[in-house]
């Protein structure tokens, strides 16, 4: 009983929700400032995020006549759901408290906001949202292989180094920072561009192009589903470059001074992704293909074959 | 029953101000010949930056708070326009830029006008919340202060712009 309470306490109050939902909230505000400082501008007052929500909450929510309703409706719920077991569980594995295949799961998690919104937007009946499906649909084929590449350098630089008794996991994975070779680092750029992906951001926010498909999968979506979404984003931006911070660079420390150490990791981290984020434009969806696939694919066999020498023959900067 | 009224009153306070913190706003071209629309897009640069105030341009009306409306609304574009104003998710406000949007300017009495905005709007919400910002084209500082105005008039009481007694605000920037 008391356990269960603690499972429900870890999802819904410390690690999880609330926890989660503040953090995401500051970082999405850190996102539209940094924007701003970037562009010369002052940029929007920390409450912004609260705000936006808060009004989205008392707005008239608005079913198209052609919608799947009950997709429509839940598949924000699905995805927001989703956002949250990652956190929650990212969380937990830089206190320690792990499980074996949690890497997997940690890959099927982050798959899950894109399908909701993939299912949630072809369910309204918009051919806007259609066009902007389809685009995420070729943009999950984009990022998936090279990420689980990504990953695949990261197990096998740490496979070695996992003492005896321990399971390979993500806590295992989080004491040492594979960023510090020349693979690793290979990893570690092509992975946050996979991030910068799933965030949806520029240069890879093809999905929700404003200007052309008028915000593509969100196109039908108002009042409080909207803010689903919203928060959604706003929790991928701990949950996702969270991942990045324990995977490749040597997780959070949650004991006295590095502690301060483990939130500038995150930190800069965020800030990385958006500079990118700024500082270029939007690409086809082709190019996207082209460049996941070609150009990361390749980086990313020369950094597996490069973690497998180096392994081998015991050269940890390789 | 008084705390239920005294905690509704508080929601919606809060609502309110989140809905005057935060502003996102659609633009509708109604026939305009283009330099409200520049105007417009100026609001958004470094030097008025209207992000500091919340307001942001959306790709669709069922997100916006705002349809920034330009243009005299042409027998062509009125339909659309009205069709638009019934996507927005409300309450939402509807400004009229430009001498054009507000009474059909130079172009009074044209064979292919439809009327000013605000009666085409009116054809489908009697109690639509409408401001109007004149000039030709309004600077973006008439345009601030257009919005300014009309979100300070609005009440706690309402919810919904079709529940409201049919009362217009008026900003005038001079």
């Amino acid at each position: 009983m008391t356990d269960a309470l603690q499972d429900l306490s870890w999802i819904l109050i410390f690690p999880g929700f609330v926890f989660t939902l503040a953090v995401g909230l500051l970082a999405s505000w850190l996102v539209r400032k940094v924007s701003a400082l970037v562009q010369y501008r002052v940029g929007p007052p920390v409450y912004q995020p609260v705000a936006d929500v808060m009004k989205l909450m008392g707005k008239e929510i608005l079913i198209p006549q052609d919608a799947q309703r009950t997709v429509f409706v839940l598949a924000p719920l699905a995805g927001f759901s989703g956002v949250l077991l990652l956190s929650t569980m990212l969380w937990l594995a830089t206190a320690r408290i792990t499980y074996v295949g949690d890497i997997v799961v940690a890959i099927y998690l982050m798959v899950l906001p894109s399908l909701a919104l993939i299912l949630g937007s072809s369910a309204s009946g918009s051919p806007h949202a259609a066009v902007g499906a389809s685009r995420e649909m070729k943009l999950v084929l984009g990022y998936e292989l090279p990420l689980v590449l990504a990953l695949l350098v990261v197990i096998i630089k740490t496979a070695g180094l996992v003492e005896p008794g321990e399971q390979l996991s993500l806590a295992a994975i989080s004491r040492h920072a594979p960023v510090l070779s020349i693979s690793g680092l290979l990893a570690f750029i092509v992975a946050l561009l996979c991030v910068q992906a799933k965030l949806g951001f520029v240069p890879f926010d093809i999905a929700e192009s404003e200007t052309e498909v008028a915000s593509g999968v969100m196109i039908e979506y108002s009042g409080a589903l909207l803010a689903v979404w919203r928060l959604m984003q706003a929790m991928m931006l701990v949950a996702l470059p969270l991942f990045l911070v324990v995977v490749f660079l040597g997780g959070i420390d949650l004991s006295g001074w590095s502690l301060l150490w483990g939130i500038g990791k995150y930190v800069l981290v965020l800030v990385l992704v958006i500079l990118i984020k700024n500082t270029n434009p939007r690409v086809r969806i082709d190019q996207a293909m082209r460049f996941f696939w070609h150009y990361c694919g390749t980086a990313l066999a020369a950094a597996v074959i490069l973690a497998m020498v180096g392994n081998y023959y015991g050269i940890a900067w390789l | 029953m008084s705390i239920v009224n005294h905690q509704s009153s508080i929601i919606n306070r809060l609502q309110l101000w989140s809905l005057k913190k935060s502003v996102w706003v659609f633009h509708v071209n109604t026939g305009a010949c283009n330099n409200c629309d520049i105007e417009i897009v100026n609001l958004l640069t470094p030097k008025f930056d209207v992000e500091r105030f919340g307001i942001k341009l959306v790709g669709s009306p069922r997100h916006a708070d705002a349809l920034l409306v330009t243009g005299v609304g042409t027998r062509q574009a009125a339909k659309c326009l009205q069709e638009v104003y019934r996507q927005t998710a409300k309450p939402c406000v509807v400004f009229c830029m430009g001498a054009c949007a507000c009474g059909t300017g130079i172009f009074e009495g044209a064979y292919h006008v439809a009327g000013p905005v605000d009666n085409i709007i009116r054809e489908v919400d009697p109690n639509a919340i409408i401001a109007y910002v004149p000039g030709c084209p309004p600077k973006p500082q008439a345009m601030i202060m257009g919005v300014v105005k009309a979100l300070s008039a609005l009440q706690p009481k309402e919810k919904y712009a079709t529940e409201r007694v049919g009362q217009t605000v008026v900003a005038d920037p001079g």
